[in-house]
């Protein structure tokens, strides 16, 4: 052992042409080759979101304008106002989004800390069927359940109600509980003796010394949990049919049946449609990213 | 058998009453409608009058449905364009990402933020980026002299269209490369580089190995993800033009929620499970020959 890393350096000594001032150029060169690489790929990852603001501004005339122009003469900021307080209540899907959302996000952090703490924590014999389970519906493919889910809430009369889209969220999804779980499990056990002995009920420790640990992985499933259900489109055309009841999503998609040459508003309803989730997603960011990073979505 | 402590008795029933929550919404909105799927697929049931039992006839006609051929070669299609694109695309850039620069973070926000966008909104914006004469793409191909495709307007070029968008919106695949990235320890890059291997082969010998688990995992759940993506394709195609993005889900959205052919859409929802199923157990045999563990 000693020979082999004593041997190693004689044999493989770096090349002999490269002075410590050539290295230091050679890596220099490489960083900014790094920088722009960065820089393009960047530009393409946005300028899609430029195009849309852009065209957003636009009048309807150099909307349509042949050949197409890149940017708009005269900047149409009433767009905004017209597409939104056009012929559909843009307003009302709004508020129908949040309330949705909100009840949703409520319903899977409850329904998701419980098991995920169990599932880490406590011992039970049918504890490993059950996590099996919860693994293999993560990988069962929604569509098979789509047309019973439907067949039994249409049964229940919920069609047209918030019930289907809200109710479930309540009873836990797969992969937040797994999520969750593989956090808990990271947390030193000590922690949770200490807890014990000082008399904490179970609910106690999962509250005061889990979560305010677990703040990482929370944040991202907030935010999954936030962007799935505000970006839901199916399951809301599914089962939401009244206007005063449908989503922002559903109204988008109706808009562009409406006008279909009408690019500059559409993209200017869509920009703001968007909106809230970019300002959670700058708000929750680096907690989210350490989130995913720490809870082993990394498939380890 | 041992007897079991009153104390371990109540960890148990603690631990069946945390799971609660989960295992109802198991039993109501997995393993029951999974059952249900079941035996619907052996029925026929337009929602209105009373199913009745077919056997294996809807079975029999999904093997003689060229259509459903039609929409497995399509989502087959769908799925090796985007899982190849997307897993080289993305693993170039969470390189580039990993790499101590400045603003490090800014360019991680920027790429990961269609991602955290994607849904109906996505959709139309591509329906528009995908426009033959006003799109952004044929603007850019415009600007070199280039006379872009028809895009979602073509045949032949609906599904590259579309998989350029589900490489648009991967950044999830970007976050799991770089948690894996970072994950490589750095003792490896130092040895090599006593060993005087240059960049690429540090890339070749240390990086890729030892990310192949990570690209195995982006690949299976891409391939997933990808055989089940249709709600986007629903808004922007409608399966158009002809049949030309007509995949699997879509097929299936259709046959329940435009026809009402409940028992059909069932047997259907069953093939794609075996689709999956053949797909990723392929994947899993050929990992045998690429794939690096470090500890078997």
């Amino acid at each position: 052992m000693l020979l082999e890393t004593a041997a190693r350096p004689a044999r493989t000594k770096p090349g002999p042409s490269l002075t410590s001032d050539q290295a230091e150029r050679i890596r220099r060169i490489r960083r900014s080759g790094a920088y722009v690489l960065l820089i393009i790929s960047s530009a393409v990852f946005l300028l899609p979101f430029l195009w849309m603001l852009t065209t957003s501004l636009k009048s309807d005339a150099d909307n349509l304008a042949f050949p197409p122009q890149w940017l708009p003469d005269s900047f149409h900021v009433e767009n905004y106002v017209k597409g939104w307080t056009g012929s559909l209540p843009f307003t009302r899907f709004l508020l129908n989004t949040i309330l949705i959302t909100a009840l949703s996000m409520a319903g899977n952090l409850i329904s998701c800390v419980l098991p995920a703490y169990a599932f880490a924590r406590m011992r039970a014999r049918a504890a490993g069927i059950m996590f099996t389970a919860l693994l293999a519906t993560m990988m069962i493919p929604r569509e098979i359940t789509l047309v019973p889910k439907f067949i039994m809430f249409s049964k229940l009369g919920w069609v047209d109600t918030y019930l289907p889209l809200v109710v479930p969220e309540f009873f836990g999804v797969a992969l937040y509980i797994f999520l969750l779980r593989q956090f808990f499990t990271t947390i030193p056990q000590e922690l949770i003796d200490a807890a014990r002995i000082d008399g904490a009920s179970e609910l106690r420790i999962l509250w005061s010394v889990m979560l305010p640990l677990a703040k990482p992985a929370i944040a991202a499933i907030c935010l999954f949990s936030f962007v799935g259900n505000w970006n839901q489109y199916l399951e809301n055309t599914l089962y939401l049919r009244s206007m005063e009841k449908i989503t922002l999503a559903q109204g988008l998609g109706m808009f562009s049946g409406q006008y279909v040459t009408q690019y500059n508003q559409m993209m200017a309803v869509a920009l703001l449609s968007m909106l809230p989730i970019l300002v959670v997603f700058f708000l929750a960011q680096k907690t989210f990213i350490r989130g995913v990073t720490l809870t082993g979505i990394a498939g380890r | 058998m041992t007897a079991v402590s009153p104390l371990a008795r109540r960890e148990a029933r603690r631990f069946h009453l945390f799971v609660s929550p989960w295992l109802i919404g198991f039993v109501l909105f997995s393993a029951g409608p999974i059952v249900a799927a079941v035996v619907l697929s052996f029925m026929k049931w337009n929602l209105l009058q009373t199913p009745s039992w077919i056997g294996f006839g809807n079975y029999a006609r999904m093997f003689n449905d060229p259509e459903f051929w039609e929409s497995i070669e399509n989502t087959v299609q769908y799925g090796l364009g985007s899982v190849a694109l997307g897993v080289t695309f993305t693993f170039v850039l969470a390189l580039l990402l990993n790499q101590p620069l400045r603003f490090q973070g800014l360019f991680r926000t920027v790429m990961y933020l269609p991602s955290v966008v994607s849904g109906l909104a996505t959709a139309l914006l591509w329906i528009n980026i995908l426009h033959p004469d006003y799109g952004l793409i044929n603007k850019l191909l415009a600007s070199v002299g280039i006379d872009g495709p028809g895009w979602l307007a073509s045949q032949e070029w609906a599904i590259p269209g579309l998989v350029l968008m589900s490489v648009w919106g991967a950044g999830n695949t970007i976050v799991i490369y770089l948690a894996g990235l970072q994950g490589i320890p750095k003792t490896l890059y130092e040895a090599a580089e006593i060993d005087g291997a240059g960049w690429w082969r540090r890339f070749w010998n240390v990086t890729v190995p030892m990310m192949s688990p990570v690209i195995f995992f982006n690949v299976v759940t891409g391939f997933i993800a990808a055989l089940q993506s249709y709600v986007l394709i629903l808004v922007m195609t409608e399966g158009g033009p002809g049949n030309a993005t007509m995949v699997l889900g879509l097929y299936i959205y259709r046959q329940a929620f435009v026809y009402f052919d409940m028992g059909y859409a069932a047997t259907l929802s069953w093939a794609m499970f075996v689709l999956v199923i053949i797909v990723t157990a392929i994947q899993f045999s050929l990992a045998r020959r690429w794939v690096h563990y470090e500890f078997k």
